[in-house]
């Protein structure tokens, strides 16, 4: 029987709860490194017990800790965040330019074949790459070259806070930024191309289809299929049929088409997950009600997932790191809230129920599983 | 020996309980003192002073013998008290507020 690990980073510490491919009866073990914020914890495809974990505190700065136990003992291991180097300047709030400066580390994502490459994407926004199981950390400077001056931080911080590892061609990633964009390289991270022709930020940006600016919160792509991405923007649901070439609205019938997170059924191509937001202006669900929406055609038609889920005076939050799924036969659906409360549905979204429910704000969830 | 005085978040990271002591070769300073302390701890570079700067981080300050001297230059010699060990010197988070 497998066993399910999942990976939840808190503003307050992180926590690994696991269970047995029924995912009713829960083990909670933490908090681990107690008090600080930790962004996000993932784990090595190539060795599921080789786990990293982004730790940050606005006293202390970063630190990365990195587990070979599947998260029972943790080693801190290299922090030093260089950008390439002249960093140079990019846009600041008063219009000036303002030089790069780093700040956190939001996202890590481990290679699919070997344990000690992993992915950081960080803020100020810029993508690392360490090669030596985190110890030492190197910029792909060319992606600040995308009309980097034009790049200004969002309410949330100009931050790398997704990166997606093309499965066919190992050349191939993707990233996405707040307040810049979605970017692609085909040469291993030298050089960078915008991924943003068909995004429209009527209300974010004064030129709505500009290369750079878009508020692009999270990407998702199925690994059968890594031509196809959908991405939840600020506003808009989009997808691409040909790898960030171009995009087109899949937001159909959502009560709101603004959120944070979007995932793909993991043997499903065309089955997607979104967690609508009322507005930009109020982060909390519509109504009141706490709903995944599920689309079977890839966008455009939703339904409202909401057995388990509150519907009634729910005004929590679902952040861009929080919801993933499991590779069981019945595909498991994660996500966590900024009220601390971690769900799961062991049926792909059709029963809902708490893991936890009084953890603090929950920034990320992964989910690994085990033989 | 010196006598350093780490908040609860860096002697968790340290794998420290209680002051640290470190052997400073004179004179000694904040720079000195630091730099010894990042030697034989280091997972705590980057936490007390950034990396490339080596500026104290904005959140944290330095105190010795009741006195703050996070605005004092990182060179100049600490109290003789600190120096021999009979004070310590103390990496203080600042408060949050709230």
């Amino acid at each position: 029987m497998s066993n399910v690990r999942v990976l939840v980073g808190t503003r307050k510490g992180a926590f690994i709860l696991t269970s047995d491919e029924k995912r009713e009866k829960w083990n909670v073990s933490g908090p681990h490194f107690a008090g600080w914020e930790m962004y996000h914890l993932k784990g090595s495809p190539a060795d599921p017990n080789r786990l990293y974990a982004s730790q940050s505190s606005g006293w202390f700065g970063q630190t990365i800790q990195r587990s070979d136990d599947g998260g029972q003992t943790w080693e801190p291991v290299g922090n030093e965040f260089i950008y390439d180097g002249v960093p140079g300047t990019h846009q600041w709030y008063d219009g000036t330019q303002h030089p790069w400066e780093f700040k956190r580390v939001w996202y890590l994502e481990p290679s699919p074949t070997d344990p000690n490459t992993v992915y950081a994407g960080v803020e100020d926004a810029a993508l690392f790459r360490s090669s030596d199981g985190g110890q030492t950390w190197q910029e792909f400077s060319g992606l600040r070259n995308v009309k980097g001056h034009l790049w200004q931080p969002g309410a949330g911080g100009m931050c790398l806070h997704t990166i997606l590892l093309d499965p066919n061609n190992p050349n191939r990633i993707f990233v996405a930024i707040s307040a810049a964009g979605a970017f692609r390289t085909d040469d291993g991270g030298e050089t960078w191309q915008p991924a943003t022709n068909g995004l429209v930020s009527g209300f974010e940006l004064p030129d709505p289809t500009a290369e750079v600016g878009h508020c692009v919160h999270n990407i998702a792509m199925h690994p059968s299929r890594p031509n196809v991405l959908f991405m939840q923007k600020h506003w808009d649901i989009m997808r691409s049929d040909n790898a960030g070439e171009s995009w087109h609205k899949v937001s159909g019938n959502l009560p709101s088409d603004f959120g944070f997170p979007i995932a793909v059924h993991a043997h499903e191509p065309e089955t997607i997950y979104v967690v609508p937001i009322k507005s930009d202006s109020e982060h909390y669900p519509p109504e009141g009600k706490l709903r995944v929406y599920r689309s079977r055609t890839g966008g455009n038609e939703w339904e409202a997932l909401t057995n388990g889920l509150p519907q009634s005076h729910c005004y929590v939050n679902v952040l861009r790191s929080a919801m993933a799924v499991d590779t069981l036969e019945s595909c498991g659906i994660y996500f966590g809230t900024t009220g601390g409360q971690v769900y799961v549905s062991p049926d792909s979204g059709d029963h809902w129920q708490p893991i936890v429910r009084d953890l603090p704000s929950v920034m990320s969830v992964e989910v690994q599983v085990l033989p | 020996m010196i006598r350093v005085v780490l908040p609860q978040h860096l002697r968790t990271l340290a794998r420290v309980s209680g002051k640290v002591e470190l052997e400073v070769a004179a004179p000694v300073t904040q720079r000195s003192i630091l730099d010894a302390l990042e030697a034989k701890y280091p997972m705590l570079r980057g936490t007390i002073r950034d990396h490339v700067t080596r500026q104290r981080r904005p959140f944290l300050r330095f105190f010795a013998c009741g006195e703050d001297w996070s605005h004092e230059s990182p060179d100049a010699p600490l109290p003789d008290a600190v120096a021999t060990g009979a004070q310590p010197f103390l990496v203080v988070g600042a408060l949050a507020g709230g």
